[in-house]
């Protein structure tokens, strides 16, 4: 952390044109990643995963991105070409989606998927690749790599699929990960499992992660960092260890509205949203 | 209310066929919650189809099931089906996308004969917090909370004593969730509900009900109170685990977990 953060981003905006005028997603979200994992929490529409899309790019069609500064190794990844962007992209930062399900290509085996992930960044020869391939799998915890490289993606179950996805995306050896809600589709204890691996992983290669997800109780128990987002703009950025002590409003009444095992008929405490939140700030830092 | 004893689902024959719910037994008394908790493929919504009858045609079932004074074999009754309500998880694709509210509202209690249908959609949108003008609405134009209110009230029309809920909260957020709960907690006081309640969220179930079974390959691996979850008293393995897990990322409770599982 004492080191130049891995990533700069200073007011980012993302707003989409619709027949009914322009949305403004996400206004003017600025944070630093070191090599650390850093939370984006916020219920849905509040731009966490647009905020993640952006930086690499990945925005629909009819998305535009904004920064007064996006720096990732003194490249301002909103105004590079799309060629250094591929450069970039999958090799240096890479994104791990919700649902291995729709990710993953139907029609080709696992193990030449995750080969192509490396052959595409590298200069490699297909046996190299295939060694790779084997000893990632086998990194992110699968019993038997042999097996399940030679599997298509129906043939595995959701944590497994999210395993290789993991593989996948972690086998050029990026600086930064991003991970969109990678584990709500999995049952708790295999999302504790692959949590895990996520987090060997960024501690042994020193990688940034930016773990995006609605479960305020699972990022501060797995972050280092949270930065709470509520309609395109950060509310609160916290230590995760500090969250208990959250100021703000929004992430005090979020914590609330949380049920509790034995509390029995008790009214849950509903968040009062003040429309005040959801003004925008100008960015104060210039 | 609902008395299930030694419940058996079998999907198809021999070798290929699952067994999906195996020897599954549970009582719930009137006015009550009970919680069934498990994780994908653990059977727990497989047992709530069991009792409205939605599997005779496509699976195997064995036991006795008593649900509202009468004995449930193959075929439900008429009388069956108006008492016994179900909320489904998912209020994109539960709700007709081509019916207002007010068709969607209507239809179970034209379905049943009964009278008053305008008061009655009226007075089950205001019961569930939404404006009358709700009625003219499509599901698509109404937020996934609002939609997960119309399936409550599209449940609570027919009058029914018992609503079996199948994840009614694990599509929406947080801040929204708490919100059906509430409505939930409230109507159960005001109607005496008996709810049966499935969910892969401990905290929710915990939240809802008195008594729950914890459900693993189709089986009941543990009864409990909410009294013994709270104190953290469990006595089967898979319950433990499942609590550790339930509280968040803890690498300590990842490697007992993983020195537990063989």
């Amino acid at each position: 952390m004492q080191d130049a953060p891995l990533l700069t981003v200073e007011d980012l905006h993302v707003s989409f044109d619709t027949p009914k005028g322009v949305v403004e997603a996400v206004r003017g979200v600025s944070f630093e990643l070191g090599r650390e994992k850093l939370g984006i929490v916020g219920e849905s529409g509040s731009g966490k995963s647009q905020t993640g899309r952006a930086l690499l790019g990945l925005l629909a069609a009819r998305g535009h991105a904004r920064a007064k500064r996006v720096e990732f190794d003194g490249i301002d990844l909103l105004r590079a070409d799309e060629r250094t962007m591929r450069t970039i992209r999958g090799d240096r930062i890479s994104m791990i989606m919700q649902d291995p399900k729709y990710s993953l290509n139907p029609v080709m085996t696992v193990g030449k998927q995750i080969e192509e992930a490396y052959l595409v960044h590298t200069k490699a020869s297909g046996k190299e690749a295939r060694e790779r391939t084997l000893e990632m799998l086998e990194a992110v915890r699968i019993r038997d790599p042999r097996r399940v490289y030679q599997a298509y993606p129906h043939e595995v179950s959701g944590g497994m699929g999210q395993r290789i996805m993991i593989a996948m995306m972690m086998i050029p050896q990026p600086d930064i990960i991003i991970a969109d809600e990678p584990t709500s589709a999995l049952d708790v204890t295999v999302q504790l499992q692959v949590l895990a691996i996520l987090d060997d992983m960024v501690t042994q290669h020193g990688m940034g992660l930016i773990f995006i997800s609605h479960d305020l109780n699972l990022v501060a128990s797995f972050c280092d960092r949270v930065l709470i987002m509520y309609a395109g703009q950060v509310m609160e950025v916290r230590n995760a260890d500090d969250l208990q002590h959250a100021e703000h409003p929004y992430t005090r009444g979020l914590m609330r509205c949380l049920p509790q095992v034995g509390d029995s008929g008790r009214e849950l405490p509903v968040l009062e949203r003040d429309s005040a939140w959801s003004e925008y700030q100008e960015s104060s830092r210039d | 209310m609902i008395d299930v004893d030694a419940l058996n689902v079998r999907f198809g024959h021999g070798t290929r066929g699952v067994h999906a719910v195996k020897d599954v037994s549970f009582k719930v008394n009137k006015g009550e919650s009970f919680g069934l908790v498990g994780e994908s493929g653990s059977g727990k919504s497989t047992v709530l189809r069991a009792i409205t009858g939605l599997l005779h045609h496509v699976a195997h079932i064995n036991g006795n099931m008593t649900v509202a004074g009468e004995d449930q074999g193959h075929k439900r009754s008429q009388r069956f089906r108006r008492r016994v309500q179900m909320v489904f998880q998912d209020p994109y694709g539960s709700l007709h996308p081509r019916h207002t509210v007010y068709q969607i509202l209507s239809e179970p209690a034209r379905i049943h004969k009964m009278g008053n249908i305008d008061s009655r959609v009226l007075r089950r949108l205001e019961e569930v917090g939404l404006d009358a003008s709700f009625r003219f609405r499509y599901p698509h134009q109404i937020s996934g909370g609002q939609r997960q209110r119309v399936a409550v009230a599209r449940a609570l029309i027919t009058e029914p004593d018992i609503v079996l809920l199948d994840e009614p909260t694990s599509a929406l957020d947080v801040s929204v969730q708490a919100e059906v709960l509430n409505l939930l907690t409230r109507l159960q006081r005001e109607r005496e509900l008996t709810y049966v309640l499935v969910s892969h969220n401990l905290a929710v179930v915990g939240h809802m009900c008195e008594g729950l079974a914890v459900m693993q390959h189709g089986e009941v691996v543990e009864t409990m109170t909410v009294d013994q979850l709270r104190d953290n008293t469990p006595t089967h393995p898979y319950t433990k685990r499942l609590l550790r897990a339930s509280l968040g990322y803890d690498r300590s409770a990842l490697e007992s977990l993983e020195e537990e599982t063989p």
